[in-house]
């Protein structure tokens, strides 16, 4: 009793330490799996790798020993129990991989194990010391710190008694424990269990299940973490993609909405444009929808976007899925965006590829890969449309949402150009994303008097005040502009129209004038005879008022005259 | 067909060469090996010479002939290279084995 109760205390002891050393973990180097894992593979501890043929178990797992050896100088081995050595070093080759050279400088040991049951007669009992011998062996001769079993699974195709298979197995992982490497067995995926043979039940502290689906004839590759006994990791099924770096595993699921927000303004390359988003442009690291119709003007707006992006001497990325760069480049210039310049100077990176050349998960570990290299400010897709045709709609959403949030936590700013059906409602985006934009600009076509004009307006702007104008987008050899439409008597005038409005309006304007002069001088000779008349009716008056005087002074002399004459009279008279 | 092969096996003045791969000085090796010494005895008497390898001694030597479990027999002649596995305890599966026995009369025994 008190025996057990020590042994007990001793094993309480043992777990307490445990938990107070938290699990070492062993870095694979693999891009983006290390995130997953947060750190890495348990130091020191089996990890089942499992997935159907063909999804990248071999190569994660030759990966793990290759960058184990450039890029932490530990030591692998590998156990290939399908590939020879030779095949093997060749089909790794591609992807940067030297084994010739890791296994010359004695870092990397690979043994071809071969087992071909019908060469072998099986006689009573018997264990796979050979099996433990050669691996020890290999270990011992390189101090290899990590194993590689690809696949182990081939024993039970090669040994009939399952027994004694099972109870070597369990006795093989107790055994590479003790050898304190950090191992990968890879398994093929079973019907029932994790792998065919149930390798999972010996393999208890990590496992790795690898997928490979073909979703609308596009392949795609996931990984996702079954379990990591200790350690808490990535639990979402994770985009991985198998490129010339090897394998890249994309953490990009785990992003939330949590980040930075700037109030720094980058402009859009249209000088009128910024004036519309109260002249300073977009803000930094927002996501920018430019939608319309075929022809609307889309690439050009995210094209001088771009141009502007580089003329301040920031770096772009713009990824096509329609054109060709040098379609674009071309197209650009004669618009008068001149784009070659800025890709020879390194500013500007072109990335087009057909969006069914691989999934949508592969799209995202590529931008993801090239955002992560290139280190842009501004990023350009063009467009997302046609990212519909190889995902479901919830599916499309979901990894455009990935990358809004990926790129925003960058503080990239993205302008995302989208067709928008002729027939639909322009307000209506096609890939239904409009909520996640923070600025969407919407170019739309008018069709009158026999021609087409573009007009554009900014739909929504999120946190500034932006103007609510409609305004006509012109595209000429001279570059991209914006002019006042014209609004009158209840019509909105574009292009032509709105020429011969203007002229209208001219002529209009000058006859105005004219008649104007006209009743004015009319007016002034009026003004002038009258004032003539004036004069003269003063002259007359003077003249009057003369006449008026002197006739006064006639009577008073004749009175005089009078008076003095009837005097002389009397005195002639000799009156009394 | 029996007697044809016994002819022609007889024939044949090389000597056996018989390996036998070991781990140690296991019980099963030692069975494996005192099995084997009563079979040749039996079969191929002076006409065969037995090389045992121990495994923990050259463990370089398991990869040439692909080893993976022990003990086991490898017959390096004559040509083909025949592997049985096991301590040699049935002693009508070495035969078959090693082609002293015609093969479909055991396949029949074993069912």
């Amino acid at each position: 009793m008190a025996k057990n109760s020590t042994r007990f205390s001793r094993t309480q002891h043992k777990r307490n330490k445990r938990v107070i050393s938290a699990l070492k973990k062993c870095p694979t180097g693999i891009s983006g799996l290390d995130e997953i894992t947060e750190g890495g593979l348990p130091l020191g501890r089996p990890t089942l790798i499992c997935g159907s043929a063909g999804c990248g178990k071999t190569l994660l797992a030759m990966e793990f020993i290759s960058r184990g050896i450039t890029e932490f100088n530990e030591p692998g081995v590998f156990m290939a129990f399908e590939e020879t050595t030779e095949e093997l070093a060749t089909n790794v080759a591609s992807l940067g991989m030297n084994l010739k050279e890791h296994i010359r400088q004695k870092k990397l040991a690979i043994d071809y194990v071969y087992i071909e049951r019908s060469e072998i007669e099986e006689t009573g009992e018997y264990d796979l010391e050979g099996l433990f011998v050669r691996l020890g062996n290999m270990i011992d001769s390189i101090g290899a710190k990590r194993v590689v079993l690809d696949t182990i699974e081939a024993l039970f195709a090669g040994f009939s008694n399952e027994a004694v298979l099972r109870a070597e197995l369990r006795r093989l992982f107790r055994w590479l424990k003790t050898k304190k490497v950090t191992t990968i067995i890879t398994g093929e995926k079973g019907e029932k269990h994790l792998t065919r043979n149930g390798l999972e039940e010996y393999v208890s502290d990590c496992v790795i299940l690898l997928d490979h689906r073909i979703v609308n004839e596009v392949a795609t590759r996931r990984l996702r973490i079954v379990k990591y006994r200790g350690s808490k990791h990535g639990t979402n099924e994770y985009p991985t993609i198998i490129d010339e770096n090897g394998l890249s595993v994309l953490p990009i699921s785990s992003l939330g909405l949590t980040y930075p927000v700037s109030n720094d303004r980058i402009p859009t390359g249209i000088d009128r444009l910024d004036t519309m988003f109260g002249g300073k442009g977009y803000f930094r690291g927002t996501s920018v929808l430019v939608s319309g119709t075929a022809g609307s003007g889309k690439t050009s707006i995210a094209a001088a976007f771009a141009d502007k992006t580089c003329r301040k001497g920031e770096k772009c990325i713009y990824f096509s899925f329609e054109e060709s760069p040098e379609q674009i480049k071309r197209n650009m210039g004669s618009v008068g965006i001149n784009l070659n310049q800025w890709e020879g100077k390194g500013l500007l990176k072109f990335h087009s590829t057909r969006p069914t050349l691989y999934g949508l998960e592969a799209h995202l570990v590529r931008i993801h890969k090239l955002v992560e290299e290139f280190h842009p400010t501004a990023v350009i897709m063009d467009p997302i449309t046609n990212l519909a045709a190889i995902g479901e709609s919830l599916e499309v959403k979901s990894m455009l949402t990935r990358i809004i949030d990926y790129l925003k936590n960058k503080q990239i700013t993205t302008v995302f150009t989208s067709l928008t059906e002729g027939g639909g409602a322009s307000a209506q985006s096609e890939v239904g994303i409009s909520s996640l934009m923070d600025t969407w600009i919407l170019l739309r076509h008018l069709e009158t008097d026999g021609e087409r004009n573009r007009l554009l307006y900014v739909l929504k702007s999120r946190g500034m005040a932006h103007s609510n104008q409609v305004r006509e987008f012109v595209l000429s050899g001279k570059g991209v502009h914006l002019r006042d439409v014209y609004i009158g008597a209840g019509a909105v005038l574009t292009g032509s129209a709105r020429e011969v409005q203007e002229s209208k309006d001219n002529a209009q304007k000058l006859s105005d004038k004219q008649s104007s002069e006209r009743r004015q001088r009319a007016l002034r000779q009026q003004h002038l005879t009258l004032k003539g008349q004036v004069e003269a009716l003063k002259v007359q008056l003077a003249g009057l008022a003369e006449e008026l005087r002197i006739s006064a002074d006639a009577e008073r002399c004749r009175i005089g005259v009078m008076h003095h004459r009837k005097k002389e009279m009397s005195l002639i008279r000799k009156a009394d | 067909m029996k007697t044809a092969k016994r002819t022609k096996g007889t024939k044949i003045t090389k000597k056996w060469e018989l390996r036998l791969y070991v781990a140690g000085q296991t019980p099963k090796a030692i069975t494996a090996f005192a099995n084997l010494q009563k079979i040749c005895d039996e079969f191929l008497a002076d006409r065969y010479s037995i090389e045992v390898i121990d495994l923990l001694k050259n463990p370089k030597l398991a990869g040439g002939d692909q080893i993976i479990a022990v003990p086991t027999l490898v017959r390096k002649l004559p040509q083909p290279v025949r592997k049985i596995i096991g301590d040699l305890s049935n002693t009508q599966r070495v035969l078959v084995g090693l082609d002293l026995k015609e093969r479909n009369l055991t396949i029949g025994g074993r069912r």
